[in-house]
């Protein structure tokens, strides 16, 4: 669903990608991992286009997205830090992007609206949300339109126990219905049962993309954090 | 686009800083207006007034807007928007409501008191200077990610354009001043907005017979149709130019 070949980003004299070619298909769900600045958020921000790569191609179901604009109807996006208009309240920002974004025959996923209790503080201003509910608000609206690719950029970081296990319900669901899910997460615990394929990077570089049961039967782990440092580990001796 | 341009518009008006513009332009106004038993006097304090405060007011604002809405630009390019619509929404939400303030504000006023071709004349450059200084802000806003930074180069922009150019041509036109430099002149008015309105607005009033004969080159160049068909085209060209660069850079610009 989506390819990227030969993907090369720097900015100024870092390199924040270098030659990154990846394939993500359809029904997976695939962790992004790699320590701190590995050009994870990078990747996904030029997914999205919103950094444009030096070299190298993004293909979108075959099409190219240089440029194009049509095919981000069909991804959810969910940012690390959601930065949005001070000014509007909650139920503002879901009016406008509903607006934005509807298509005809259009079904709103409102299951994490719900589900967080946003409906109760609908008018509240964005500027007075803690980072928690912020994150609630992010994680709504990436899910409020029912993308068939979600990228999920740290989603549970600073979440509470009980909202991010929902967030969490609601990832398995969307799995369950055939979605394309990416996600970057530094709690590896939480990834265990959520995801299919593991995809590695490390200083702007792919390190590993494989398949999760594969890793676990090549290291002989069951746990997701074990498995990463015995291969990690092993590529360092 | 419509749509975009509903929630700039809003999110502008909200601001309070454009009702507070509004208000003074409309102070301004009305009190020289009634300070001066002659509306025509009243008029050309008014000239000096707007041709300092509106490219100020407006460039400021509109740089400041732009880093403000940083983040709302970010939420907008991650989704199906074409980045050239988020663009060109800002531009039209700030100069329409801006205008819309300037028309208030002073071109109200100037109906009232002075409805005549001058006063039309003041009123259209008015509108023009604050288009043009909201693409130029555009452009400041767009060269650089500091926020510092660009509101400096607006400072200084502005600076330029309403001091800085004229001394520099003074300046020119003393060290040569063995030569002549009328048809330059002309020539020159055309690299600075501010100076073009100027212009026209002066030559309505019929007081450039005070300026010698680079008033009467002037008037002769700028006084008929063409000329004022011409320096309306230029002042266009400085909206357009300013604006398509940072168009350019906003669809290169990583978020």
């Amino acid at each position: 669903m989506i390819v990227a070949k030969n993907i090369n980003k720097k900015f100024g004299k870092l390199k924040a990608l270098e030659d990154v070619s990846v394939t993500f298909s359809k029904g997976e769900c695939i962790a992004l991992l790699g320590p701190n600045a590995s050009g994870k958020t990078t990747l996904i921000k030029s997914l999205l286009g919103m950094v444009v790569p030096d070299s190298g191609s993004i293909h979108f179901n075959k099409e190219v997205i240089t440029n194009k604009w049509k095919y981000r109807s069909q991804i959810g996006y969910m940012p690390q830090i959601g930065r949005y208009p001070e000014n509007m309240t909650i139920a503002n920002m879901i009016d406008m992007m509903k607006d934005i974004r509807t298509r005809c025959n259009q079904q709103y996923d409102e299951d994490l609206v719900k589900g967080f209790g946003l409906k109760d503080i609908m008018n509240k201003r964005m500027r007075t949300l803690s980072g928690g509910t912020t994150q609630k608000v992010s994680a709504s609206l990436a899910f409020l339109f029912n993308p068939s690719v979600l990228i999920l950029d740290e989603p549970t970081a600073g979440l509470d126990p009980l909202s991010s296990e929902l967030l969490k319900q609601k990832i398995l669901k969307e799995k369950q219905n055939g979605k394309l899910i990416l996600i970057t997460s530094h709690v590896l615990s939480e990834l265990d049962d959520l995801i299919t394929e593991v995809f590695y990077m490390q200083e702007g570089k792919l390190l590993f993309h494989k398949k999760l049961a594969a890793l676990k039967e090549e290291t002989g782990e069951q746990k997701l954090s074990n498995a990463i440092a015995k291969i990690l580990s092993a590529q360092e001796a | 686009m419509k749509k975009l341009l509903k929630y700039v518009i809003t999110d502008i008006v909200q601001n309070k800083i454009v009702l507070v513009y509004t208000v003074l332009l409309l102070v301004i106004s009305l009190s020289v207006f009634n300070l001066e038993n002659n509306s025509a006097k009243g008029l050309l304090s008014l000239l000096n007034i707007i041709l300092i405060i509106v490219p100020l007011i407006c460039i400021i604002f509109s740089t400041i807007y732009i880093y403000r809405s940083s983040e709302f630009i970010e939420l907008l390019v991650s989704q199906p928007l074409k980045r050239k619509t988020i663009w060109l929404s800002i531009f039209t939400g700030l100069s329409t409501s801006l205008s819309l303030a300037f028309f208030i504000g002073a071109g109200i006023p100037i109906l009232i008191y002075h409805a005549d071709a001058t006063g039309l004349m003041m009123i259209l450059m008015g509108l023009f200077l604050t288009v043009v200084f909201v693409s130029i802000a555009m452009l400041a806003a767009g060269l650089t990610r500091d926020k510092a930074k660009g509101i400096g180069v607006s400072i200084l922009l502005w600076l330029y354009f309403s001091l800085i150019f004229d001394a520099l041509v003074l300046f020119f036109l003393f060290q040569f001043q063995d030569y002549p430099l009328e048809k330059i002149m002309v020539v020159l008015s055309f690299l600075n907005p501010i100076d073009l309105s100027r212009i026209q607005i002066l030559l309505q009033m019929d007081i450039s017979a005070l300026m010698g004969y680079t008033g009467a080159v002037f008037r002769e160049f700028f006084g008929n149709n063409t000329g004022i068909i011409l320096s309306i085209l230029g002042l266009i060209l400085w909206i357009i130019f300013p604006l398509m660069i940072s168009l350019k850079k906003f669809k290169r610009k990583d978020l």
